[in-house]
C-alpha cells in the first residue's frame, strides 16, 4: 500500500494473494456475520459484509473471472441463507457483476488508499443496490424504489466499514 | 472453435454466469397469474417463432390449398366434366332406350291388340338419299317375310308400304311422297277417299263432294279399300278444308310422325285385312253422297 490513488497500466499493478484459505475463511465468516449479526442488533442490517468482501477480493486479486466467479458464490451463498423471500441468484447476478466490475478497476487503477476504497466501496454499494432493485423490478415484478435515502447512508455506512475491513483482510496478505 | 480473445473471456464468463443466474431465478419465480417465471419466459422467447412458424405453415397450407392443390382441382374438374358429359351421354341414351323401350312397347301392345294380323317390327336404318321421293330403309327384307307392296305403319297410323324389298333390309315410300297414296275414309261421316302426298308434310283427300260436310280436326282412317292396309287404321286428322270444283281440298295431317320415325310396323300380308278398332263401336257407314267415287287405292 503506498498511499496512492492512480492510475496505472494492468502490467504495473501487483496483484495480491493470500495465505491459503483466507479468501473461503473470510467469505464465510462475512456470511455468518451478516446471517446472525442483525439478530441482535437490527441497524447491523444496514451492513451487507459478503458485498465488502468480494469487493475487497475482486480490487485485490485483480482477474475479472476470479472477480466474478467469487461474486457468484458468495452471492449465491447470501442468496441461500437469505430465507425464501430472496430467490436464488438475486444476490448472485449482483455480485457476479460486482466482483467483475471490482476486479476490472483493480487491474487499472491502484486501490489501496483509504479513500479509493470508500469511494469504490460506496460506488459499488449503490451499483448492488442498483442492480438488486434492477433485478426485482424486472425479473421478479417487484416494484422498488430505485434511490433513497437510506441507500446513501447504507453506502456511506458501508463504506466507512470497508475501510477498516479492508484494513483487516490487507494482513491475510502474503508478503 | 471460435477462438475468443482473452481479454473477452472474463466478459463472456460473465455474461454466462449471469444469464445462468437469470435462468435459476425464473426457475424459482412464479407469478400470481402467469406461472414460473421460466415458464413465462420460454413461452415468450418461443410464441414468436411459434406464431411466426404457425403463419408459415399456414401461408404454407393456404398456398397449397389455394394454389398447388387447384391444379389437383383443375384435374379433378377436368375428370368430373368429362365424367359429367359422359353421364349426360349416358342419360340421353338412357333416355333414348326409354323413349325406344315406350315405342317398342307401343308397337307390341298394338300387335298384342291385333293378334290376328300377322306384321313384323323392322327399325328404320335410313332415309332417302334424294329429295324428290320420300322414303326410308328399314332394317329388315325379304328374309324377314317383307315383300313389295306390303303395308307398313306404327300404332300412331299408317306410314307408308313397301316399294322394294331386298334379303335384309327394305324401302318404304312415306305416304307424304307424290307418288304415295292409301285408301282412307272420314272417321265420323265415312266417307270414303284416297289420301295421297304432295311431297309436303301434309297429305291431301282428294275426292270429297263439295256438299259433303268435312269438321276440321276430324280423323281419318284407312278404309281397307286399297287392299294393303286394313280398315281403320289411322291416317290422320282434316288440318285445312277449302271449297274446290268439283272437290273440296282437305289437307290431311298424317297421325303418324313421319318425319321422326325409328321402329315400325310392317305388315305381312297381302290380302285384305279387318283391324280391330277398340274406338269403332259401329260398322262403317255409306258416303253420305252419292258423289263420284274414285277406287280407294294406293296408287302404287
Amino acid at each position: 500500500m503506498n498511499g496512492t490513488f492512480d492510475i496505472r497500466s494492468e502490467s504495473h499493478i501487483e496483484v495480491h494473494k493470500f495465505r491459503a484459505g483466507a479468501i473461503i475463511i473470510a467469505t464465510l465468516l462475512a456470511l455468518v456475520i451478516q446471517a446472525s449479526f442483525p439478530i441482535h442488533f437490527a441497524k447491523a442490517a444496514i451492513l451487507d459484509l459478503p458485498l465488502l468482501v468480494t469487493i475487497y477480493f475482486g480490487l485485490s486479486r485483480r482477474n475479472p473471472s476470479t472477480g466474478l466467479l467469487l461474486g457468484m458464490v458468495i452471492g449465491l451463498l447470501q442468496d441461500s441463507l437469505s430465507g425464501p423471500t430472496v430467490p436464488l441468484g438475486l444476490y448472485g447476478i449482483a455480485k457476479t457483476i460486482i466482483g467483475y466490475l471490482a476486479s476490472s478497476i483493480g487491474a487499472r487503477l491502484d486501490t489501496e488508499h483509504p479513500a479509493a476504497r470508500f469511494a469504490l466501496t460506496a460506488a459499488f454499494f449503490v451499483a448492488h443496490q442498483g442492480l438488486i432493485v434492477l433485478t426485482r423490478r424486472i425479473l421478479l415484478a417487484q416494484p422498488e424504489p430505485w434511490l433513497n435515502m437510506h441507500l446513501f447512508v447504507a453506502a456511506l455506512v458501508n463504506a466507512l466499514v470497508a475501510v477498516v475491513l479492508f484494513l483487516l483482510l490487507d494482513r491475510l496478505r502474503k508478503n | 472453435m471460435v477462438a475468443i480473445p482473452s481479454r473477452h473471456k472474463s466478459l463472456v464468463l460473465l455474461a454466462g454466469i449471469i444469464l445462468l443466474q437469470v435462468l435459476l431465478l425464473a426457475v424459482q419465480i412464479k407469478r400470481d397469474s402467469e406461472g414460473r417465471l421460466i415458464r413465462v419466459w420460454t413461452v415468450g422467447a418461443v410464441s414468436p417463432f411459434e406464431r411466426a412458424g404457425s403463419y408459415g405453415f399456414g401461408w404454407i397450407r393456404n398456398s397449397w390449398r389455394h394454389y398447388f392443390a387447384l391444379q389437383n382441382t383443375t384435374r379433378e374438374s377436368e375428370q368430373i366434366r368429362h365424367e359429367n358429359e359422359a353421364l349426360k351421354l349416358q342419360i340421353t341414351q338412357l333416355q333414348g332406350k326409354a323413349a325406344e323401350a315406350d315405342r317398342l312397347a307401343a308397337l307390341l301392345n298394338f300387335r298384342q291388340a291385333h293378334g290376328d294380323v300377322p306384321m313384323i317390327g323392322a327399325r328404320v336404318i335410313g332415309t332417302g338419299a334424294g329429295t324428290a321421293s320420300l322414303t326410308i330403309q328399314l332394317d329388315r327384307g325379304e328374309r324377314d317375310g317383307i315383300r313389295k307392296n306390303m303395308g307398313v305403319i306404327t300404332p300412331d297410323g299408317v306410314v307408308g308400304k313397301v316399294i322394294e324389298a331386298y334379303p335384309n333390309a327394305s324401302q318404304v315410300l312415306l305416304l307424304t311422297d307424290k307418288e304415295s297414296g292409301v285408301g282412307a275414309m272420314l272417321a265420323d261421316s265415312r266417307i270414303q277417299s284416297p289420301v295421297g302426298g304432295q311431297g309436303e308434310p301434309l297429305l291431301v283427300m282428294k275426292y270429297v263432294p263439295n256438299d259433303d260436310g268435312v269438321n276440321l280436326g276430324e280423323r281419318v282412317i284407312t278404309s281397307g279399300m286399297d287392299r294393303i292396309f286394313p280398315r281403320d287404321l289411322p291416317v290422320g286428322t282434316v288440318a285445312e278444308i277449302k271449297s274446290g270444283n268439283p272437290f273440296k281440298q282437305i289437307r290431311i295431317k298424317p297421325a303418324a310422325n313421319l318425319e321422326r320415325l325409328e321402329e315400325v310396323l310392317v305388315l305381312l300380308s297381302l290380302r285384305p285385312l279387318e283391324m280391330k278398332n277398340e274406338e269403332d263401336t259401329g260398322d262403317a257407314q255409306p258416303p253420305a253422297s252419292g258423289a263420284a267415287k274414285p277406287p280407294a287405292v294406293a296408287k302404287r
